[in-house]
């Protein structure tokens, strides 16, 4: 009972905030709620004893990837009425395509493919059953190439991010951290020895 | 008498058999001496500076007419901080603006649902994937000055808001693979395994620090740039940009953020505690410690657990009293420049002595 309350509970608000997403007019209500999603549907996969994908989402995508883009969205100047502006002329356009998309997903997802006939009910694990290790002994045996090829594609997609970005501009001030660094006491500060004035005659002049 | 008594007990015990009222009730019992430590720490920090820069720190407000060192300093500034007005700017952005302290003090506590304090006390201990729990619930805390920022609706709180992000951004990376070394030596992720695989006869010389030491630094040093202590402050910067992310932030709200960057404090030493030092195990080897009252002392207990947070703690105001503030290039050069590629190769260290199951750690 608690858990048809909680999950009924968690995946309203899930489509609330999903539609919250698509509806606000100012882009950091937008990433707020996408970070509400994440949550609820955080929380639906605790209820399916997903704890491992459930925390990884809050920490991957709602710990770093939103916050980047809030980072982003919120240094954005937007011009919201311009933004709307071709509201209605699109209208028709979206609304056939995303018909289009709610059909076909009925059809791939609907009961005739996913049904209780097709899949028997999950066996429920022990308390001590923990999903990290299992997920960890499959990734890394029977999948272990699919998931080096993954992290290979995918630092090769920070690489090229990073080269298509960085330039160097000449003639900019910047200050060298390396030099900064490997400075020693020596270099900036010079000890003079000097000859006390011994014909100093105790302030005559003063 | 004794029937009002029975009738009070039977109340209780009604009341226990439900789930509910037992979880908050623990809740409760920790969060309890929590907020108290946190009102403490606030004093113990101005005091401790003092004497460091020769000063005597608080010493004026006390209990019933006696000064007693200064004790009463912080239930005096709570209650003066309650009853300030919270000032909203007129352009801010009120329902955020409100949310952002409550979103920094609850992330500062929720992280504590799975922290064992010693062998059997803890609120949801066993969770399987405490580790995680931690690191995903802390990584949420940035939100709370993020939205500060933002919903302030002013240059300087926005400076402080984009200041925060990149740096813990930065630093959450180091943190993590700090503790991904601390899950390789351990082999499990609940932060009650973690402590027991530290247990060993050598006392103080078979925690993780020792074996995982380049890791135990960069973790402790993230930890100080994460909750945005001296000399990491630069979210608040208040020779550069006047308060930072809680410029416009006044009253209760203002405390709240104050109360959660020490409740942050706190944690951080709890969790370097758990993780490098043994959490509630005696640093005495076995052999030294006696029987009797003597050894219920200085044994293992929550008392150990308690002296190595304190003894993390002062390192945060130690720190603030010593460094100067870093220049920003130069945390963001600390973070991706140095403490990554510090816990990358430290991490296949670890992984090669686990392999050779080197003692007295790993066997």
């Amino acid at each position: 009972m608690v858990e048809i309350i909680s999950f009924y509970v968690f995946a309203g608000l899930l489509l609330f905030a999903a539609t919250m997403v698509i509806t606000m007019k100012n882009p950091v209500h937008s990433a707020l709620f996408l970070v509400m999603t994440f949550f609820n549907c955080a929380a639906l996969w605790l209820m399916l004893e997903a704890e491992f994908l459930a925390i990884t989402l809050v920490l991957v995508y709602v710990g770093a990837v939103m916050v980047l883009f809030l980072f982003v969205v919120m240094m954005l100047d937007i011009n919201i009425a311009r933004m709307r502006e071709g509201f209605a002329r699109y209208l028709p356009i979206a609304a056939v395509v995303a018909v289009i998309l709610a059909v076909e997903l009925i059809l791939v997802v609907g009961p005739a493919n996913f049904g209780l006939e097709q899949f028997a009910e999950p066996v429920r694990h022990a308390a001590d059953y923990s999903n990290t290790r299992e997920l960890g002994l499959i990734l890394y045996t029977v999948y272990l190439y699919p998931f080096e090829i993954a992290a290979a594609i995918l630092l090769v997609a920070i690489v090229a991010a990073i080269s298509l970005t960085m330039r160097r501009r000449e003639g900019t001030r910047h200050q060298d951290i390396t030099k900064q660094v490997a400075t020693k006491a020596t270099d900036c500060v010079r000890v003079v020895k000097m000859e006390s004035d011994t014909d100093y005659d105790g302030g005559s002049d003063a | 008498m004794s029937e009002l008594f029975d009738t009070v007990w039977g109340w209780g015990e009604f009341l226990w058999s439900f789930t509910i009222v037992q979880i908050v009730l623990s809740i409760v019992a920790l969060m309890v001496p929590l907020m108290l430590c946190v009102a403490y720490l606030t004093f113990a920090e101005r005091k401790i500076i003092g004497y460091m820069q020769v000063r005597i720190g608080p010493n004026r407000v006390g209990f019933f007419g006696f000064k007693m060192w200064g004790l009463g300093q912080p239930i005096a500034d709570a209650v003066k901080l309650m009853f300030k007005e919270i000032i909203i700017p007129a352009k801010a952005n009120k329902v955020l603006f409100l949310m952002a302290p409550v979103i920094s003090l609850a992330t500062a506590l929720a992280a504590w649902a799975v922290i064992p304090l010693n062998d059997f006390l803890g609120i949801a201990d066993e969770v399987n994937a405490g580790l995680l729990y931690v690191l995903a619930i802390t990584s949420l805390g940035v939100y709370g000055v993020i939205i500060a920022g933002w919903s302030s609706n002013s240059k300087y709180a926005f400076l402080g808001a984009l200041r925060s992000s990149a740096q813990i951004v930065a630093y959450e990376i180091a943190m993590g693979f700090a503790l991904v070394g601390v899950l390789l030596a351990a082999g499990d992720l609940n932060l009650r395994v973690i402590v027991e695989s530290q247990h060993g006869e050598l006392g103080l010389l078979d925690w993780f620090w020792l074996p995982l030491f380049p890791l135990f630094i960069v973790y402790f040093i993230s930890g100080v740039a994460e909750t945005n202590r001296a000399p990491f402050d630069v979210a608040e910067g208040e020779s550069e940009i006047v308060a930072g992310f809680h410029v416009d932030y006044s009253g209760m709200a203002f405390a709240v953020f104050f109360l959660a960057e020490y409740a942050n404090m706190i944690l951080i030493a709890a969790l370097t505690a758990i993780m490098f030092a043994g959490g509630w195990y005696s640093p005495l080897p076995e052999a030294w410690i006696p029987g009797g009252i003597m050894g219920s002392l200085i044994g293992d207990g929550i008392q150990w657990f308690i002296i190595k947070t304190a003894f993390f703690l002062i390192f945060f105001l130690w720190f603030r009293a010593t460094f100067p503030r870093y220049r920003y290039d130069q945390i963001m050069r600390l973070g991706w420049k140095v403490f990554i590629p510090v816990t990358i190769v430290w991490l296949l260290v670890v992984a090669v002595m686990v392999l050779m199951q080197l003692g007295p750690w790993f066997d």
